[in-house]
């Protein structure tokens, strides 16, 4: 794999780096590894995201308007360290506390946690929301083992619009709750991206075989199937994620009527074209069941390198929600205008 | 001759020569991760002992627990993932528990074992069993709190506890992090962070006869 790079073991620093000149003085560079905007108003209640980088956009693209405050960069596939987010969190703190929003793994957990113990001897209000949008990474009564994946997006950007308008951090608890619990997603991935410090693959997959539900890492997740096309294989993702509305006692089921926000991620190297094929099957089949789209995200938001894979994600809207999507924002790797596609506004 | 105790300077020094340890078995380690994991634990323990090499060499400490609670967040700060917060965790709370301790003796060892790994385990959520430097770290603990006396006799037991418990890791099946995924081909091979336990004990072991 050819990577326009300089030395391997700066990569996550050098792309923080080029991601603030991208912001040209609307973020800056914090601490080790850390962006963070520079106009965060006094009183805001704050929202810190994070995580391992080489996922970009996320979760450094997704600081800006109305959305993320700041954003702790871990290294390449690895959880940020505790002084970063502790340093994230002292520089997004504006005095009536801080939401961590992040990927439920195992390392962001930890590291996050450790954060806020820091943060918490320095008397700074902290409050985690994890991200556990994966529906093949465990069952409904296990959302504690589920994994974060492209869902995150959609997330971040209504949480980034609550935190406008919160007047308290659990105000901003409850928004940022509300929008994981009605966000699921299923992903695949037909081969994988590669490490860029060693140009090793993430995982192996055969050339014939797609795994269904496998991670943004190649972890496991249903199992493996033969190569098929968008037309097959799109039918079966969503039945996942309608199931899992279904079988989770903490939601209702997807019923007709009910407004969903449709995003279809790239995981890299699947092309925009794949992605709007897909769109097009999952737009066919929400609507013979009478479930209506609401507003539509297309795109590479979620990637792992090169990795080739794509996933679907449902966000069913209610008026709360709808409001913070509505709401316009803008960060140098995601903007959208105010209202939506197809709407009033 | 047992030592009874080790003093402030000498438990730093301690700590540096584990370091040195460590990043010599850098090759080891790695291909025990590469074995089960992802490969990368090799790495991330030299890179977290280079940093507490730079933390301690030449530094004076107020107290011993300092020196492992500057061995924990040099660690913690520099490795990042999972291992960095469970190894920071180690020493941190481990370290923490000496409270203003002026010396190191064979209680100071036990203290340090059995808080660190009661607080990696509730940090982490790895019970014994699961595969993980937690069966290391709780055979450590025990066999250090039943030697009671001087700080050679909690040492050697401690680094017998850990050996111990990183041969027992091999005929264990994996539940937790990355290796879950590979079930029962995971037995058969001993956990990295187990491994890096046990040169971490042995060391602290070695560190009185030399």
């Amino acid at each position: 794999m050819k990577k326009l790079i300089n030395d391997p073991l700066k990569v996550a620093d050098e792309l923080v780096e080029g991601l603030v000149d991208a912001y040209n003085g609307e973020c800056k560079f914090v601490g080790s590894r850390s962006i963070v905007k520079n106009d965060i108003p006094d009183g805001k209640v704050s929202l810190l995201v994070g995580g391992g980088s080489g996922h970009e956009p996320i979760y450094h693209g997704l600081v800006g308007r109305n959305l993320a405050d700041g954003a702790a960069c871990g290294d390449i596939f690895a959880a940020p360290p505790p002084n970063i987010v502790f340093e994230a969190t002292e520089e997004v703190n504006r005095g009536n506390g801080v939401l961590y929003l992040y990927g439920n793994y195992a390392g962001d957990v930890l590291n996050f946690d450790l954060g806020a113990e820091l943060s918490d001897d320095e008397d700074i209000d902290v409050r985690t929301v994890l991200i556990w949008d994966d529906v093949c990474s465990a069952p409904p009564t296990e959302k504690d083992k589920r994994r974060g994946i492209a869902g995150l997006v959609p997330i971040v950007k209504m949480a980034g619009a609550a935190s406008q308008v919160a007047t308290s951090l659990d105000e901003l608890e409850a928004a940022a709750r509300k929008a994981v619990l009605q966000t699921r997603s299923v992903g695949v991935s037909m081969s994988p991206g590669s490490i860029p410090a060693t140009g090793k693959p993430t995982f192996e997959i055969e050339e014939d075989q797609i795994g269904l539900g496998m991670g943004i890492h190649g972890e496991p997740g249903v199992g493996e199937i033969p190569m098929t096309t968008a037309d097959e294989l799109t039918p079966k993702m969503l039945d996942l994620v309608i199931e899992d509305f279904e079988k989770d006692d903490e939601v209702e089921p997807l019923t007709p009527g009910d407004d969903v926000l449709v995003f279809i991620n790239s995981l890299g190297a699947t092309t925009m074209m794949e992605c709007l094929i897909v769109l097009r099957k999952v737009k066919a089949e929400l609507t013979a069941k009478g479930i209506s789209i609401y507003d539509v995200m297309v795109g590479p938001l979620t990637t792992c390198q090169e990795m080739s894979g794509i996933s679907i994600s449902l966000t069913r809207m209610d008026d709360e929600l709808k409001r913070y999507w509505e709401m316009p924002c803008q960060s140098v790797c995601f903007s959208k205008m105010e209202g939506r596609y197809g709407g009033q506004k | 001759m047992p030592k009874e105790y080790l003093t402030i300077d000498e438990t730093r020094d301690m700590m540096l020569v584990v370091a040195d340890k460590i990043i010599e078995a850098e090759p080891i380690l790695t291909d025990a991760d590469r074995a089960l994991g992802d490969g990368d634990h090799g790495i991330g323990m030299e890179r977290g002992m280079t940093a507490v090499k730079e933390a301690l060499d030449g530094n004076e400490f107020p107290c011993v627990g300092k020196v492992f609670m500057g061995v924990g967040m040099a660690m913690m700060s520099s490795m990042g993932g999972a291992s960095g917060a469970v190894f920071g965790t180690l020493f941190r709370s481990g370290g923490k528990a000496l409270k203003d301790a002026e010396s190191l003796d064979g209680a100071g060892v036990a203290t340090f074992w059995k808080e660190g790994s009661e607080n990696v385990m509730s940090r982490g959520g790895a019970k014994p069993g699961d595969k993980t430097m937690v069966d290391s770290l709780v055979p450590a603990a025990e066999k250090s709190a039943a030697a009671t006396g001087s700080v050679s006799e909690a040492l050697i037991a401690a680094a017998m506890g850990a050996v111990a418990g990183r041969d027992a890791s091999e005929d264990m099946i994996a539940t937790m992090g990355r290796a879950k995924t590979l079930g029962e081909k995971s037995l058969g091979k001993p956990d990295a962070g187990c491994v890096s336990v046990a040169i971490i004990a042995e060391t602290m072991r070695d560190f009185i006869d030399s």
